[in-house]
């Protein structure tokens, strides 16, 4: 640290006149037009070495404004755009491995910056200042929105947490019926109980291996290895006839068989609870964004398609519930999207009600919904329209939240 | 063939690329059509586009009225008084889309037409879809353009867009009640966007038919036509989903001069008697909707002013059954057809060019060309003189399950009225036509393509940008 930034001073001054020869250079970023989605962008290149950082301009007017970083060293790179102060970050590339070039695009205010690239990933970095110039155009609030996302991450664990309580009582009565043969009660309480489940997959799906112990499907099942979980339940309690099990008979669990099955969602299940509820547990913003996200993916490739629930054609429950929870994960957040990106966050609350709507017309949690096989080819068609047309705003959540 | 080939011509030039060979026509000597391209492109609006293709090309050149750039770096203006995509030379690969509108909200439809339209002048010129492009952009967002032609050029790409009659009185139900006008576009409907009729034979898929918004893609590359239909279908979502899509190859028509005559997949030559971009006069009387159009529907009350300068683009995914045409005789298959198979000849005579002579007879009285072949019965002359400009393609999608192809024509062709230059042609080919023991008529579709966009703003980077108010494809139909 000593050594390096008096280095650096002397590079980096020595860089500023050299672009400073070639005044035009940032006349590129005209201040004309940058609205909307298809705005021009000012470019400005960083070449970040082991000892220099330098841009291709130290100056750009106000907007939309890409850094496109080019590691010419040899060890990994960073690369921040710093407050005025040198401490708070605007936004930052990370990661960028040698040889390699990465996009920056951040929206800018005017006025004082300071530019950083952080070769190697460690110490204060090279730092040279960064000008805005105010073109007229409107810039973003950029403000700091900590505190929002730091709420918004507190109250997404809560509900993860709430859900899996539920999730684990409504489970044990289940599996408790199911194991005693009372297949009336198991099957009216299977599509409710899942619902808890579906709300909350992805944060189960990142504990690896509890998701396909408890939601592996059949088709996905690897020759050879063990079914447990839910379908496997599923199958036993919707028995299918031969034709639709591969032209074989279906042998149905025995007791034993059973009681082994319902133990086993139980004790998963448990172990999911015990997770999301340990000390060190959190849901970090991007998360619970991408999260979201996930959760109409699921929807589009397996429910949309009536894959999931193949035995019990349960599928709206599951389909009305990642719907359910990926609404709830940009509310927590609708407040930051709305200061941020108000158009994305009016077209998102729109779509979300479009899509609830539509799910309402063919049922709900208290009346039960409709069976998959039952919908026309129409009504299909209607419900995966309405998820792409949620689907394509979502994913774009993101980059919204965490503006990198 | 080789006979003509070898006639050295001092106006020969290639015709196209080279690896295709020289044309027929220019080595034939009919070198005129450049001359004769460059008055259509002033009457084309085909603007700057024109000015730097020509002399400074080079002699590899494509001859092509209204490219910038040879070869697959061709880039066709997407704006014009017509839109691009129909007296355009007829690009080798097509992917055409139609789309079913999803919203009753009329500003969303106008906001993806807007949307459509800065894309669609971005795309054509080899742009990605967005300012950021592929492989730029937030790291934690989708980029904004797909990226499966990032390192292809623009390969002459043309998009052009039309609106199915559905768009303006709905779809009528199988009660037959009256579908629902959710745009307030009724009083707009041309009366040239008609429902077609049922020709006999015709066995259309509703799953393959009609559609609110057509979108052509022609390009040399099928990568960049799917990567352009796959951008705008991303920028539908929530507005329009696709209804059906259909990939072409191996171009049937060839709509200018310049280009080699090509053949279908029964292995005739197709278009020969094409309307060519040369033909200005042609154009204007087969092609685009006069202003006449317009007088005649405002006088039944109809406003459809906003259809002149466009054209009706007639679809129709035709499958023959080409295991049974493979089985038939040379006889019988120039008989059907009407011309020769190998070089295209009318069978009164002459060479491909010559116009069939239906009056000749030969030794036992019967005429030359058969009284129920397709030549015949196609003929301009059978239907008041009436022409299409078709631009049809080969397709194969796979096979049936009795192992044959499902292969055969998408035809596509623009007329200035399909009441007058589709149906009466269709009808009579449908009830006579010698080839229709080989054909199946299974998708269709009607689609009024209105006039071009005259210009698209360009943001800071000088490329074509999104702004609240720019113009966009079919605006005046908004207006």
């Amino acid at each position: 640290m000593p050594r390096r930034p008096l280095a650096l001073v002397g590079l980096v001054a020595l860089a500023l006149p050299l672009t400073a020869c070639v005044p035009n250079e940032t006349a590129e970023v005209s201040a004309a037009g940058t609205a909307g989605a298809g705005g021009g962008t000012g470019t400005v290149t960083v070449s970040s070495t082991a000892d220099a950082c330098e841009l291709s301009e130290d100056t750009a007017p106000s907007g939309t404004l890409r850094f496109t970083v080019v590691n010419d060293g040899s060890d990994v790179t960073e690369f921040y755009l710093l407050a005025e102060d040198g401490l708070r970050v605007v936004s930052e590339v990370e990661n960028v491995g040698p040889g390699l070039s990465r996009d920056l695009v951040v929206q800018v205010a005017p006025g004082t910056y300071v530019a950083q690239c952080k070769p190697g990933m460690v110490g204060d970095g090279i730092r040279s200042d960064f000008t805005v110039t105010d073109s007229g155009t409107p810039v973003g609030p950029t403000g700091d929105v900590a505190e929002q996302l730091a709420a918004a991450e507190a109250s997404y664990l809560a509900y993860v947490r709430d859900q899996s309580g539920a999730l684990i009582a409504a489970t044990q009565e289940f599996a408790a019926a199911y194991a005693a043969g009372d297949d009336a009660t198991a099957r009216s309480l299977y599509a409710p109980t899942r619902v808890h489940w579906e709300r909350i997959e992805p944060v189960a799906e990142s504990f690896g291996d509890l998701d396909p112990l408890l939601d592996l499907r059949e088709a996905d099942l690897e020759e050879g290895a063990t079914w447990t979980g839910w379908h496997l339940v599923e199958k036993d309690l919707w028995q299918p006839a031969p034709e639709a099990n591969g032209g074989v008979a279906y042998t149905p669990l025995t007791p034993e068989q059973r009681q082994v099955a319902a133990d086993d969602l139980v004790a998963n299940t448990q172990r999911l609870v015990d997770q999301v509820n340990a000390q060190d547990f959190t849901v970090a913003a991007f998360q619970v964004s991408n999260g979201a996200k996930e959760l109409l993916d699921e929807v589009a490739t397996g429910k949309v398609t009536g894959e999931e629930e193949i035995w019990s054609h349960t599928d709206l429950w599951d389909f009305a519930a990642n719907v359910d929870g990926a609404d709830v994960a940009y509310g927590v957040l609708a407040d930051v999207v709305t200061e941020r990106d108000p158009e994305l966050a009016t077209e998102l609350t729109e779509r979300f009600d479009t899509l609830q709507g539509l799910l309402a017309q063919h049922g709900s949690y208290d009346a039960g919904f409709a069976g998959y096989d039952t919908l026309t080819d129409a009504q299909v068609k209607e419900l995966a329209a309405a998820v792409d047309a949620l689907s394509e705003p979502l994913s774009r959540l993101t980059a919204t939240v965490t503006g990198a | 063939m080789p006979t003509a080939d070898a006639v050295p011509d001092p106006s020969s030039r290639p015709a196209e690329p080279a690896s295709r060979g020289l044309s027929r026509r220019a080595l034939l000597g009919w070198g005129g059509g450049l001359a004769a391209g460059a008055a259509v492109g002033a009457a084309g609006g085909f603007g700057v586009a024109r000015a730097s293709a020509g002399p400074t090309a080079g002699p590899a050149a494509t001859p092509d009225p209204g490219a910038t750039g040879v070869g697959a770096h061709r880039t066709y203006a997407f704006t014009g008084a017509h839109q691009a995509g129909i007296v355009t030379p007829a690009q080798d690969r097509l992917y055409l889309a139609t789309f079913d509108v999803t919203t009753d909200d009329r500003d969303r439809l106008v906001d993806l037409l807007r949307r459509w339209t800065v894309m669609a002048a971005r795309l054509t010129q080899g742009l990605p879809a967005g300012s950021l492009g592929p492989s730029s952009g937030p790291y934690d967002a989708p980029p904004d353009d797909t990226g499966e032609a990032a390192d292809l050029p623009a390969a002459g790409l043309t998009l052009t867009f039309g609106f199915g009659r559905s768009l303006f009185v709905g779809t009528p139900g199988a009660d037959g009640s009256p579908g629902v006008d959710r745009f307030g576009l009724a009083a707009r409907l041309p009366a040239a966007l008609v429902e077609l009729p049922h020709f006999p034979g015709d066995d259309l898929d509703p799953a393959r038919s009609d559609g609110d918004l057509v979108v052509q893609a022609c390009a040399d590359d099928p990568q960049v036509a799917v990567h352009a239909v796959r951008n705008l279908a991303r920028a539908a979502f929530g507005t329009a989903t696709l209804r059906w899509a259909q990939l072409g190859y191996g171009r049937t028509s060839s709509t200018s001069t310049s280009q080699r005559t090509p053949r279908n997949l029964f292995g005739f030559k197709d278009g020969t008697s094409n309307v060519k971009a040369e033909e200005t006069e042609a154009l204007d009387e087969h092609v685009w909707v006069p202003a006449s159009a317009a007088d005649e529907d405002a006088a039944a009350g109809t406003d459809s002013a906003w259809m002149t300068g466009g054209s009706y683009l007639v679809a129709r995914r035709i499958r023959m059954t080409i295991e049974t045409w493979d089985r038939s005789s040379l006889r019988e298959q120039e008989a059907v057809v009407g011309r020769t198979k190998g070089e295209g000849a009318p069978l009164s005579g002459g060479t491909e060019f010559t116009e069939p002579d239906l009056a000749a007879t030969g030794a036992d009285d019967a005429p030359l060309v058969p009284a129920d072949s397709h030549v015949r019965l196609a003929h301009p002359t059978m239907h008041g003189g009436a022409r299409m400009l078709r631009r049809g393609y080969n397709f194969t999608d796979g096979n049936d399950g009795l192992g044959r192809l499902d292969a055969g024509l998408f035809f596509l062709a623009f007329v200035t009225d399909p009441r007058t230059h589709f149906i009466p042609v269709q009808s009579a080919l449908a009830t006579r036509d010698a080839l229709r023991e080989y054909l199946l008529h299974t998708g269709s579709g009607l689609f009024a393509v209105p006039p071009g966009v005259p210009s698209v703003p360009t943001g800071a980077d000088g490329t074509p940008t999104l702004t609240e108010d720019a113009p966009f494809v079919g605006e005046t139909l908004f207006a």
